[in-house]
């Protein structure tokens, strides 16, 4: 045991708000035809904002869905096990399965009422490793029609860039005639570059406030950081989460500046690079015990925010909205907005390829300011453990110290929680980092 | 200063008591079901071996899997520092550590002082673990030491393919099936405990000189296949299976 100084905390002062628009959205999800919107279905990547041109409407993104199921194993396992009784395999996504189970035993997850009945699937292919395969399910089981942008660019090579952006372009220009057509509906592209331009700003509000967790003390917890993400994630088309986002940044910038903690212990700081294991957050608040915090994960830095990486230089900054940036076009119609969208997403650093990513997660290491990357070879999920290995080799080449466990983010019965507990407590024994004396 | 060390193990708890940076004691038993009354009795005969009393002891550190449950020990350390301190203080010329107990295996990298510099540890298997030798010499229907002695008289190479203990089983049971003989099973198991923990204990640099510690230390074919498996000598300290309890005994007295 050890003691140490204490910094001054206190709680988020728009916490509560939060609260309530991340709930907003997902009871919005439950009754969204009853309000007359349209209800559709996709990956959280997609650039939804788009889906405004065709009048209002919820969107469901699988992915913090499946997450949020996860992080209940009560709720989790039946759902896993109905998915896995209809044959289907355990080794596939785990947030689909979560998805999946609850969607065939007709229980929404956030009313306790009925499975949300969509109009149709729209996704960006976003990962490869089975959504296209979730949505398609969906499809059949729901009998909807469904839509897909081929847009996985990431490993291609930077020669290919222009043929890319004109691919994807015109698939989104496809998919809009395709969206009235299957709904009867006009398409209004004010309405569609309006959402769009809410979207590209609250992604860049999200990486600043990523970027903010730099400060030492941090002032903001990675768990937090979770439970406030849904509004970056399911409402980046609205006005709201610019406001609240604005305010959320502001402040932490207030509390950067009366150096306000959000762990008062705060003397380890630790970073991943994927999500967590969902029905294990409380391993985060288990570690603040040693005066660890978590300042932030990659992932949710890119994937719901977006950032620009000075490679040259080797440092992050926020980024702008593509409109303000040299020689992009203002979005006047349908195609300067579907080629925007494209040339945006095959610029964004979601779509880095691997070898570029081991850059940012370095350049990220020492904004973040951090001691220590912590790698989950997650069984739920191929791509986010795809060269986990070989990102741990390069990060330690580089001198930063990593701790890898093996779980699964969303399959709490895939995770040896005491085992995990204790292969962290012995990388902070070697650490230096005792457990601290209340 | 006189400190003790107690190892609450998956199978079973060791004691050791040091007095003035020397061992004087020693004790070992099953853990069963209950740790706490089996680590107070091995405490007790440490010390009654050692010819000391209990109130004599001025620390005591606990390790291993149930150091948690240790209410009378002043301080908890993880086996990993608790293997590199007790390693560094029998053989300071290790650098790498390879600890095979009964239900998890683990290798350690450490600098001159037996500081950590970086360890790995299997994950949710005991395919690389003791427990997976007993079992195997349960499916062979002979003892671990019988099957020890065999594995030295094999001749042949026979397959074990699997990493999973399960399965792994059943391949023994294939292959007594397939009339092999005992003695190449028996070889087989032991390599392919070897090849799994050679693999996970490659993740960290190994540099010379190396040790196996543990329990599974004491098994000979064991070590003849990590030797052949890691491609270098492997070091055997004195009574390896008390070699965490040593090293918490010592991080108590520093």
């Amino acid at each position: 045991m050890t003691t140490v100084t204490k910094y001054k905390t206190t709680p988020l002062k728009c916490w509560q708000k939060g609260k309530e628009l991340r709930l907003e959205a997902y009871r919005d999800l439950a009754t969204g035809h009853e309000q007359g919107k349209l209800m559709v279905l996709g990956c959280a990547a997609t650039p939804y904002g788009m889906l405004a041109g065709l009048g209002d409407f919820v969107f469901l993104a699988g992915e913090p869905y499946g997450a949020s199921v996860a992080a209940d194993p009560p709720v989790s396992i039946p759902a896993m096990e109905t998915y896995e009784a209809r044959g289907y395999a355990r080794d596939m996504c785990g947030y689909m399965r979560n998805f999946l189970g609850t969607m065939f035993q007709d229980k929404y997850y956030f009313t306790g009422g009925p499975f949300p009945k969509f109009d149709f699937a729209w996704s960006v292919r976003h990962c490869p490793a089975g959504h296209p395969k979730w949505h398609q399910i969906v499809s059949e089981y729901q009998g909807i029609p469904m839509n897909y942008i081929d847009d996985e660019t990431m490993l291609a090579t930077d020669g290919e860039q222009q043929s890319r952006i004109d691919y994807v372009a015109g698939q989104y220009l496809d998919s809009i005639e395709w969206m009235e057509k299957i709904t009867k509906r006009k398409y209004d592209d004010e309405k569609g570059i309006e959402a769009m331009r809410n979207y590209f700003i609250n992604e860049g509000l999200w990486g600043e406030i990523n970027l903010l967790n730099g400060a030492i003390p941090a002032p903001l917890d990675i768990k937090s950081m979770f439970a406030l993400m849904p509004i970056s994630m399911l409402r980046r088309h609205e006005k709201v989460a610019i406001e609240f986002l604005t305010e959320l940044r502001d402040e932490l910038k207030e509390r950067i500046a009366n150096q306000i903690a959000a762990v008062p212990t705060e003397r380890y700081r630790m970073c991943m690079l994927t999500p967590p294991p969902w029905s294990f957050l409380k391993v985060f608040r288990y570690l603040e015990n040693y005066g660890v915090v978590f300042v932030g994960t990659y992932v949710y830095l890119i994937n719901s925010g977006e950032v620009k990486f000075l490679y040259d230089k080797g440092t992050v900054v926020p980024a702008i909205p593509p409109e303000k940036r040299p020689g992009w076009k203002t979005m006047k119609n349908r195609e300067d907005l579907c080629r925007t969208v494209a040339q945006w997403r095959a610029e964004h650093p979601f779509q880095s390829h691997l070898e570029t990513r081991k850059k940012e997660y370095v350049i990220m290491f020492k904004h973040w300011k951090a001691n220590a990357y912590l790698l989950l070879i997650n069984r739920g999920c191929v791509p986010m453990t795809t060269s986990m290995y070989d990102f741990q080799r390069d990060l330690n080449k580089q001198g930063i110290p990593t701790s890898m466990f093996e779980g699964n983010f969303a399959d709490c019965r895939d995770i040896d929680e005491t085992g995990v507990l204790d292969r962290l407590e012995t990388f902070l024994e070697g650490q230096g980092i005792q457990k601290i004396q209340d | 200063m006189i400190t003790a060390g107690i190892d609450v193990g998956a199978k079973t708890i060791k004691v050791v008591i040091v007095k003035d940076n020397k061992i004087v004691a020693r004790s070992i038993n099953p853990t069963g079901f209950e740790p706490l009354e089996t680590a107070e009795k091995t405490l007790n005969e440490a010390a009654k071996q050692a010819g000391i009393s209990r109130q004599d002891i001025k620390k005591i550190y606990a390790t291993g899997a149930g150091r948690k449950n240790i209410p009378f020990a002043d301080h908890n350390v993880t086996e990993v520092t608790a293997d590199a301190k007790g390693t560094n203080y029998l053989r300071p010329s290790v650098r790498t550590i390879v600890d095979i107990g009964a239900e998890e295996a683990r290798g350690i990298s450490c600098d001159p002082s037996g500081k950590v510099l970086d360890f790995s540890k299997n994950d949710k298997c005991a395919a690389g673990a003791g427990a997976f030798v007993e079992s195997m010499s349960r499916a062979l229907e002979v003892t671990v030491p019988q099957m020890i002695e065999f594995s030295h008289k094999s001749t042949k190479d026979a397959p074990i393919n699997a990493t999973c203990a399960v399965f792994a089983e059943s391949e023994v049971v294939s292959l007594i099936h397939s009339k092999i003989e005992k003695a190449d099973i028996a070889h087989a198991v032991h390599d392919a405990i070897a090849s799994r923990v050679s693999s996970m204990v490659r993740r960290i640099p190994i540099e010379k000189d190396v040790a196996l510690i543990g329990g599974v230390a004491n098994n000979t074919a064991i070590v003849e296949a990590m030797k052949k498996h890691l491609g270098v000598d492997v070091v055997v300290p004195e009574n390896p299976d008390f070699v965490s309890a040593l090293g918490a005994a010592l991080l108590a007295a520093a």
